[in-house]
């Protein structure tokens, strides 16, 4: 079995199925001659041509709306959007028009599309190629987000995504882009949206994270481990749709939850899970719900490490939750 | 340009792709006024493609829209339906647009071409049902009056943000070329939408792709109270196409011979892989923005009067007479035939259920619903269930 990183699982993925569906095509800044600045989509434009991997003016807005058309006419548009923090000036159009399309004509059209982008801090790229902007969309019924750590994920979350009638956002990890290596099998395969992965079993505190924090979580678990703490990590891959029986049921048993996030605190997605499991979970809690996160902040340059929530802020939060 | 930017044609456009690049000799001041019908409608300023047989059907198709909206507009003053925009003085633009269109054309509308979505075959009654948004209004209640969508006819669904529709015409149009399939996309907006950050995209990415698209801008002076020297210090619509590098046209919006000629000649140089045109419809909104606007609040009604001497029934009316097509009995047959039309429509309308069912609260979100909407609509019918007044469960 290959083992991959996390560009070229994604690579990869875009190639099978642009090779079975004709549908398919990428758009986006320099995403076809030169491959995409991280060169994700690196040799697709030689295999399947100008007009199926497509170099677009450079306006975000005019991606999305123009990949919109596309989307209703029947293509499967797979749009990339550079940096995530670049994302805004297509927000109406994602927001106002591909997420609401099907809902607002009875059913009549779809936009389904799968707009990739890295997302994510910790490369020295100060806050306008560092954002997590994940919360915005998944604030907005009609959308779908995915979120993968590692290339396994990426793959086969990316082949579902290509494949889901809905619309859906495809968050890339850029920070562990290259450094998450793994085995990845050949050919197809596709893991379901909406499956959270118990990545390690424990007992005693629950950790949910996804993307980059995953990775973080992880060391910290290890290190809690040796403190004589088992936790219990979950990626969640999907946070829309959003695998509420893996959260609860992993809360249930430990008492314990620690939600995990790069993007600013308030009104980051930790709240709603931290909302959702002192609703379903509330008799069976030994501690307070924790939140590890960013700042409410802009994302910072120098003190980018301060900013990002790592293994050392994450095991407090662990030991905290677990001598509550 | 670089190679993989030139557009390779698709088979059926081989033949047609050496036409000159009549873009690129435009200069802003080359854009008069086309106009067939005179201002009166007393005569033809010069020829019309438009056979005798389609101006006298689409002249109906004009009628059609003046009674219907003078009908809704009566139905909303009376709290039938809770709003409406309707489209006065512009029934040439909207009309003459869509009949040069080709049957499969895709048409991305503004919110004002009701006219173009009945022609495409949406039932009267079931535009009514959206304006009442009852059991049978196809979008199921999801949106406001006026929002209606036809499938079946490529006519596509209403957004309420201006300009959004300009870009996605652009796609599908795209889209179109790239599975090598013969279709124009036409977008219909206003002189507002000329403002946003999509009317610019959708110019510039079509400018470069030479995409086969129809920009048509009615120019009908007014985005709600804003004037349109307050929208553009452009000398004309059209000539903004000369800064993207395609075609523009200035044609009288309300002379419908006109506008189905220009439209036709850019549907055919995009069809032929000549790249998009920007139509600039030059018309006026000769009465409020919509059932909740009154214009009395910022434009002095002087303003509107030359424009009712050009209103574009009218015009055509003198022609058929002119032609010996419709004489004063006929046309009165024929508003009456229409009136009733509207009427049985209405009829028709109020005989589905008042309201949509519960569960399309949460119907065409997603493919399947979430199991947080399954919730949430389980509560409500919980709630209906309780009787009235019961607060809401808690999950």
């Amino acid at each position: 079995m290959p083992t991959m990183n996390i560009i070229q699982a994604v690579n990869d993925a875009l190639r099978i199925e642009m090779r079975r569906n004709a549908n398919v095509v990428v758009l986006g800044e320099d995403v076809g001659k030169f491959g995409g600045v991280f060169r994700a989509t690196q040799g697709l434009q030689e295999e399947f041509g100008a007009d199926r991997v497509i170099d677009t003016p450079l306006a975000e807005g005019g991606i999305i709306g123009t990949a919109a058309g596309m989307a209703l006419y029947g293509l499967k548009p797979v749009p990339e959007i550079q940096f995530s923090d670049f994302i805004f000036p297509a927000v109406d159009q994602i927001v106002n028009e591909v997420a609401k399309y099907r809902y607002r004509s009875g059913g009549q059209y779809t936009c389904s599309m799968v707009i990739r982008t890295p997302y994510g801090g910790g490369i020295r790229g100060g806050h306008y190629h560092s954002q997590s902007p994940e919360t915005y969309f998944l604030h907005t019924p009609g959308l779908k987000v995915v979120v993968p750590s590692n290339p396994y994920d990426a793959k086969g979350l990316l082949l579902s995504a290509l494949r889901d009638p809905d619309p859906v956002l495809f968050f890339e990890p850029k920070r562990v882009y290259r450094a998450a290596k793994g085995d990845v099998p050949e050919g197809d395969y596709a893991i379901p949206l909406g499956q959270a992965k118990v990545t390690r079993e424990g007992s005693q505190v629950t950790v949910l994270a996804w993307g980059a924090m995953w990775h973080e979580v992880d060391d910290a678990a290890r290190q809690a481990e040796a403190e004589g703490i088992d936790c219990e990590v979950l990626d969640l891959r999907s946070l829309q749709p959003l695998d509420i029986d893996a959260i609860t049921r992993s809360v249930v048993k430990t008492g314990r939850a620690v939600v995990v996030h790069e993007a600013p605190r308030t009104c980051g997605f930790g709240a709603e899970l931290t909302a959702l499991i002192q609703e379903r979970c509330f008799l069976h809690l030994e501690a307070p719900i924790t939140r590890v996160t960013g700042l409410d902040t802009p994302f910072p340059y120098t003190l980018e490490e301060h900013y990002l929530p790592r293994a050392p802020r994450i095991l407090r939060a662990i030991r905290d939750a677990a001598r509550y | 340009m670089r190679p993989e930017l030139e557009h390779k044609p698709s088979r059926q456009q081989v033949n047609e792709v050496s036409a000159p690049k009549a873009s690129h000799k435009q200069r802003p001041e080359d854009l008069p006024l086309h106009q067939i019908i005179s201002d009166d409608g007393g005569a033809d300023t010069g020829p019309s493609t438009l056979p005798d047989s389609e101006l006298v059907r689409l002249y109906r198709w004009m009628v059609l829209s003046r009674l219907l909206d003078e009908r809704m507009v009566g139905l909303q003053r009376q709290g039938r339906i809770g709003f409406y925009v309707a489209a006065f003085g512009e029934e040439a633009s909207i009309v003459g647009a869509v009949a040069a269109m080709a049957d499969g054309d895709w048409i991305f509308p503004c919110y004002r071409e009701h006219a173009a979505a009945l022609y495409r075959g949406l039932p009267l009654a079931r535009f009514v049902c959206n304006l009442l948004g009852n059991g049978g209004d196809l979008i199921l209640g999801h949106q406001m009056p006026c929002h209606e969508a036809w499938r079946p006819g490529n006519f596509l669904s209403i957004s309420s943000p201006v300009g959004t529709q300009i870009p996605q015409a652009v796609g599908a149009a795209w889209a179109a070329r790239i599975r090598g399939e013969e279709m124009v996309s036409l977008a219909y907006f206003g002189d507002g939408a000329t403002s946003t950050g999509d009317f610019h995209v959708a110019l510039n990415f079509a400018g470069v792709r030479k995409i086969p698209t129809v920009f048509l801008c009615r120019n009908n002076g007014w985005a709600i109270s804003t004037p349109r020297e307050a929208q553009t210090a452009s000398e004309s619509i059209a000539q903004k196409a000369v800064a993207y590098g395609i075609r523009g046209e200035r044609v009288d919006g309300n002379d419908l011979l006109a506008v189905y000629d220009v439209v036709h000649r850019a549907r055919a140089r995009a069809a032929a892989g000549e790249g998009p045109t920007l139509v600039e419809c030059v018309t006026y909104r000769v009465d409020a923005h919509s059932t909740s606007d009154d214009p009395r609040a910022y434009r002095p009604p002087e303003l509107v009067e030359p424009w009712r001497r050009k209103d574009p029934i009218l015009r055509v009316r003198r022609v058929l007479e002119r032609r010996r097509l419709l004489d004063e009995a006929g046309d009165a047959r024929l508003a009456s035939e229409v009136r009733d039309e509207i009427e049985r429509a209405i009829t028709e309308a109020e005989t589905y259920a008042p309201k949509p069912p519960l569960e399309s609260l949460v119907q065409g979100v997603y493919a399947e619903p979430l199991w947080q909407q399954r919730e949430q609509l389980a509560a409500i019918q919980a709630e209906l269930t309780d009787g009235e007044g019961s607060e809401p469960s808690s999950a």
